[in-house]
C-alpha cells in the first residue's frame, strides 16, 4: 500500500494576517499543516499502519515549508517530497502533484477538502482528471478492503457510501480520523526521514490575484429601546436614509 | 581541554560577582525547529486532552487522572528525563525544561506530571543500580506505571530529614520492615511505585526504598479536600510492616536525605519554570476577556488600569522566562562539560544541577510569585466573573497558591539560597569576600557621577545591575560579619539578602536576554521586549532598595547605619523611566496578540 498525503503549508487558522502594499505580509505569521489535511493525515498514518504500506507527504512550495513537512514525518510519515516552487495556483498545485504520481503509482492520493488558505477545494478534482482516476470529496470515512476503497461521503440531507478501486484521489474532512499530536519520539526521527527537493514541471500560471479587499468596516451601531418606535422610525428615515 | 572549559565556565552563584556577557547566555528564541514542535506538541496536548475535560479532572473523575497520564506517556512526554537506553528520550535539561513550561497550563496535570517525572522518576535515574533502572525504568517512562514519591510525614515536612518511618532489617537479613506514615503524597492514589524515605536503626540521615504498591503494609487514607490543583491524587500513605526487599534499596544506607535534596534541586527550576504554562494561558484568557468585557461603553482593555495589569503580567513572565532558560543552559552546559572531562553521566546530571542550587532555588521562589501574581491580577481583570467557578481564573488562582508551598516552601528556599551562598563563600568557592570588601571600601569614597554612555544599549541599565549586586554585597558582607554563623537565626535579614538576590538575577537575565535578542532581530523589532526589561529593572531596584534599607536598619546604629544607608541610595540609583507609556505598549501588544506573544 502506497499513500501518497498532499498537505498544505497555510497560515495558523487563529492568525492574523496582515497586509502590506496590498499583499499579505507573511513575515511573522505562524505556518501548520491545513486543517483537514492534518485530518486526512492522521487516517493515512492508521491505514499505513494497518497495511505496513509507506506514506509519502507531498507538499508544493518553497523552503520555508520545511518545518510543516516536518511537522508531518513527526506525526508518522516515511518519507517526503516537497516541489520546490511556489504554490501559484490550483492547476498548478494539481500538475505538480500529478507529475509525482505517474513517476511513482500510489494507490491512493489523499489530501483535505480545501485548504485554509484561499479555500479553493479543487486540486483533488483537477489531480483526478490529469491521472484519469475516481475523486471523491468530501471523504469524512476512508476504509481499505482488498483493492478498494469505502468512503462516505456527505451528501445533502443525508449519506453517500461509495466504493471506489485503488487508485482514487479523496479530499478528506474530519471526522475521518482524530488530529494526531506528534509524538516526543516521532519529532526527534523527523529529521532523519528523508526529505526529497524536487523541481516544479512548468505550467503557465491560469489565475492571478489582482488585488485584495478588505471589507468594509462595520458601521456603527445605534441601540433603541423596544418601546421606542418613533425613535427608531426616525432614525432609519432620517439617519439612515432608508425609508 | 574541557576541565579548563570547566573551570572557565559561570558557577553557580557566580552571577553576583561576574558580569555575564549577553552572548553568553541562552534565550529563548533561540530553540530549535525540532524543540518548539515539542513545545507544540505539549500545547496542543493540553488544549485537546487537559482543557476541554477540566471538570472531569477537577473532581477527580474515577480513572480520568491516570489515563491522562497514559496518553502522555503514548507522545513520550513521560520519557523526557529518562536515558534512551531505558526506554526514554534523553533529552537535554534545557529541552526538558521547555516542557516543563507547557505542561505547567495543564493545573492539576502539571502537577502530577511533575511528581511523577520529576521525583518519582529522577531518584531512579540517578540513584539506581543498573538492575533497578532496567526493572523500572521502561515502565515509568512508558507510563505503565505511575510513580509518587513519600518523603513528607505528619511532623516532618520543611524539616524533612526527621521523619519517622523506619526501616527495620529482617533477621535474615533478606528484607526490610518498613513502618510509617506518609502524608500529603501526590499520585498516591494511581501509583503503582512509590520512592519511600525511612530511617535504619539510630540513623542521622534517611535511607531510600523503591517500593512497589502491591506490596503487603501498604494503605492510604482518602483523598484529601484541597484549596486547589483538586484534581492531582493527594493522600496519606500508611506503610505496616512492609516488607522490602534488601535490592530495593536506592543507593546506599543514609544516603536518602541527600537524594531527596538533590532530586527537589531538579523539581525546583522545574517548578519555576513550570509556571509559564499557568501565566502564559491566564494571560491569554485575561486579555480575551478584557478585550470583550465592556464597561462605560468600552471595551476594558482600553482602561489604563487595566493595562497596567496586562503589561504587569507580561513583563514578569518574561522575566521569569528570561531566568529560567539562562539557568537551565547553565546547567545543561555544565552537565556537558563534567560528561566530556570523564564523569559518568548520571552523575554529572546531579553535580550540573547542583552547582546551580542557587539558581534552582531562586527561580523557584521567582516563578512561584510571579504565577501567584499573574493569577492574583487575572481574576482581577475578570471581576466578580473572577469569583466565579464559571470562568478560568478562579481555578488558576487556587492552582498557583501550591507553587509557593511544595518542592520545599518559599521561606526555606530564600533561606537555602542565601545560606548556600554564605556557605559557598566561606569555604573559598565562591569570591564573594574579596568583592564585599571592595564595596566596603567603595563606599566610603566619593561616588563617581558619570553617566554612563547613553548611545551604548543598555550601557545605565547593565550600570544599574552592577550597582544592585553591590547593595547586596554591601549587606549581606556586613550581615555576616556582624552575625557570622548566627546570620541562620536572623531569618528576617536572610530574607532581604533573599529577595534582593532573587530580584537582581530575574532583572539581569531580562537585560541580557533583551540584548541578545536585539542582537538577532534588530531594535526596532525588540521595542517591547526593551519596555519590559525596563519596567522590569524599575521595580527591581525598588525592591532591593526596599530590602536592603530594611535589613540595614535592623542590625547597624549610629553612623555605621548612616554611612550603609547611603550606600543603598548610591547603588540604588536609577534615572526616571515613563513607565506609564512604556507599560501601555507592552500592554497593547499583548492585547492586540490576544495572548503573551514574546
Ligand atoms: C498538594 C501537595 C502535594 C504535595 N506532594 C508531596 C509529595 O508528592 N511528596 C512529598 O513528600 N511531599 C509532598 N508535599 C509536602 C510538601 O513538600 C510540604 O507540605 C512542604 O514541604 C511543607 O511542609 P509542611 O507542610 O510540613 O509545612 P511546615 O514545614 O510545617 O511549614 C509551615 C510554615 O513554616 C515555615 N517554616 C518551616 N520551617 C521553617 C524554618 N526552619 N524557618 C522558617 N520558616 C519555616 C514554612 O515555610 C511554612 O510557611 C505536598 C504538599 C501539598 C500541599
Amino acid at each position: 500500500m502506497k499513500i501518497l498525503m498532499c498537505i498544505s503549508h497555510v497560515p495558523d487558522t487563529n492568525a492574523k494576517i496582515p497586509f502590506k502594499d496590498n499583499q499579505p505580509d507573511l513575515a511573522g505569521v505562524t505556518f501548520v499543516i491545513a486543517p483537514y489535511d492534518d485530518f486526512a493525515l492522521a487516517r493515512a498514518v492508521e491505514i499505513r499502519d494497518a497495511a505496513k504500506g509507506k506514506l509519502t507527504v507531498l507538499t508544493v512550495g518553497l523552503a520555508d515549508a520545511d518545518p510543516t513537512i516536518r511537522k508531518a514525518l513527526a506525526i508518522g510519515a516515511d518519507d517526503a517530497i516537497r516541489v520546490d516552487a511556489k504554490p501559484a495556483d490550483a492547476l498548478f498545485v494539481a500538475k505538480q502533484i500529478a507529475e509525482i504520481a505517474t513517476q511513482e503509482k500510489y494507490d491512493m492520493i489523499l489530501m483535505g477538502r480545501e485548504s485554509s488558505d484561499y479555500n479553493g477545494g479543487q486540486v483533488h478534482g483537477m489531480v483526478a482528471a490529469l491521472l484519469g482516476i475516481p475523486c471523491v470529496v468530501p471523504c469524512m470515512k476512508l476504509d481499505v478492503e482488498g483493492n478498494k476503497g469505502i468512503m462516505h461521503r456527505e451528501i445533502e440531507g443525508g449519506k453517500e457510501i461509495v466504493e471506489v478501486a485503488m487508485p482514487f484521489v479523496a479530499g478528506c474532512q474530519e471526522p475521518i480520523a482524530e488530529w494526531k499530536i506528534p509524538n516526543m519520539r516521532g519529532i526527534m526521527t523527523a529529521k532523519t526521514k528523508p526529505l526529497k527537493v524536487v523541481k516544479a514541471v512548468e505550467v503557465a500560471p491560469q489565475a492571478l490575484v489582482s488585488k485584495y479587499e478588505a471589507p468594509a468596516p462595520r458601521g456603527k451601531c445605534t441601540l433603541v429601546d423596544a418601546g421606542n418606535v418613533e425613535e427608531l422610525v426616525n432614525l432609519l428615515k432620517n439617519e439612515a436614509k432608508v425609508l | 581541554m574541557e576541565a579548563v572549559a570547566v573551570n572557565n565556565a559561570i558557577k553557580g552563584g557566580e552571577f553576583l560577582i561576574r558580569e555575564t556577557k549577553a552572548q553568553d547566555i541562552f534565550i529563548p528564541e533561540e530553540f530549535t525547529e525540532e524543540q518548539r514542535m515539542m513545545a507544540q506538541a505539549c500545547k496542543d496536548f493540553i488544549d485537546k486532552e487537559v482543557n476541554p475535560n477540566i471538570y472531569d479532572m477537577d473532581s477527580m473523575k474515577e480513572g480520568f487522572m491516570a489515563s491522562l497520564m497514559d496518553k502522555a506517556g503514548e507522545l513520550g512526554l513521560l520519557g523526557v528525563g529518562v536515558p534512551a537506553e531505558y526506554g526514554g528520550l534523553g533529552m537535554s535539561f534545557n529541552t526538558s525544561m521547555l516542557i516543563a513550561d507547557y505542561v505547567g497550563a495543564g493545573g492539576s496535570f502539571s502537577t502530577a506530571y511533575g511528581a511523577h517525572t520529576g521525583i518519582g522518576t529522577l531518584p531512579i535515574v540517578y540513584y539506581g543500580s543498573e538492575e533497578q533502572k532496567q526493572k523500572y525504568l521502561p515502565k515509568l517512562a512508558s507510563g505503565e506505571w505511575k510513580a509518587s514519591y513519600c518523603l513528607t510525614e505528619p511532623d516532618a515536612g520543611s524539616d524533612a530529614n526527621s521523619g519517622k518511618t523506619k526501616a527495620v532489617l529482617s533477621e535474615d537479613g533478606k528484607s526490610y520492615s518498613i513502618t510509617g506514615q506518609k502524608m500529603w503524597i501526590s499520585n498516591a492514589g494511581f501509583a503503582d511505585l512509590l520512592i519511600v524515605f525511612a530511617k535504619i536503626a539510630d540513623d542521622k540521615d534517611l535511607t531510600a526504598f523503591i517500593v512497589e504498591r502491591t506490596w503487603d503494609g501498604i494503605t492510604m487514607n482518602d483523598e484529601e479536600k484541597k484549596l486547589g490543583i483538586k484534581g492531582s491524587s493527594t493522600r496519606q500513605v500508611f506503610f505496616n510492616d512492609c516488607k522490602v526487599p534488601v535490592d530495593a534499596m536506592l543507593s546506599t544506607r543514609g544516603n536518602g536525605f541527600k537524594i531527596a535534596v538533590n532530586i527537589l534541586n531538579i523539581g525546583r527550576i522545574k517548578l519555576g519554570v513550570g509556571v509559564l504554562g499557568g501565566c502564559k494561558s491566564i494571560i491569554a484568557d485575561a486579555t480575551k476577556y478584557a478585550k470583550d468585557r465592556k464597561q462605560f461603553k468600552t471595551p476594558i482593555a482600553n482602561f489604563g488600569a487595566i493595562k497596567h495589569k496586562i503589561a504587569q503580567m507580561a513583563t514578569k513572565s518574561y522575566a521569569n522566562e528570561s531566568a529560567s532558560y539562562r539557568a537551565g543552559q547553565n546547567i545543561e552546559d555544565n552537565i556537558n562539560a563534567l560528561i566530556a572531562s570523564g564523569m559518568p553521566e548520571g552523575e554529572a546530571k546531579l553535580k550540573g544541577v547542583e552547582q546551580f542550587a542557587i539558581e534552582c532555588a531562586i527561580i523557584k521562589v521567582y516563578g512561584s510569585e510571579v504565577l501567584e501574581f499573574v493569577a492574583n491580577e487575572g481574576v482581577q481583570i475578570y471581576g466578580g466573573m473572577g469569583f466565579s467557578e464559571e470562568a478560568p481564573m478562579a481555578r488558576a488562582y487556587r492552582d498557583a497558591r501550591i507553587t509557593k508551598i511544595y518542592e520545599g516552601t518559599n521561606e526555606i528556599n530564600r533561606m537555602l539560597l542565601v545560606g548556600t551562598i554564605i556557605k559557598r563563600a566561606m569555604k573559598g568557592e565562591l569570591n564573594l569576600m574579596p568583592a564585599a570588601m571592595a564595596v566596603a571600601q567603595e563606599l566610603t569614597s566619593i561616588p563617581s557621577f558619570a553617566e554612563a554612555d547613553a548611545s551604548e544599549l543598555f550601557a545605565e541599565e547593565k550600570e544599574v545591575i552592577k550597582n544592585l549586586k553591590k547593595a547586596v554585597l554591601m549587606v549581606a558582607g556586613k550581615a555576616v560579619q556582624t552575625f557570622a554563623m548566627q546570620l541562620n537565626d536572623e531569618q528576617e535579614i536572610m530574607m532581604n539578602i533573599a529577595d534582593m538576590i532573587i530580584e537582581i538575577y530575574a532583572a539581569e537575565s531580562t537585560i541580557l536576554r533583551t540584548e541578545k535578542l536585539i542582537g538577532i532581530k534588530g531594535e526596532a523589532a525588540c521595542e517591547v521586549q526593551v519596555a519590559m526589561t525596563k519596567v522590569n529593572l524599575y521595580e527591581a531596584v525598588d525592591k532591593v532598595n526596599r530590602a536592603g534599607k530594611e535589613a540595614i536598619a535592623c542590625f547597624t546604629k549610629s553612623d555605621e547605619q548612616k554611612v550603609l544607608l547611603m550606600g543603598i541610595k548610591r547603588y540604588t540609583k536609577l534615572n526616571p523611566i515613563n513607565t506609564k507609556d512604556a507599560r501601555r505598549l507592552i500592554a497593547d501588544a499583548v492585547i492586540e496578540a490576544g495572548e503573551y506573544c514574546f
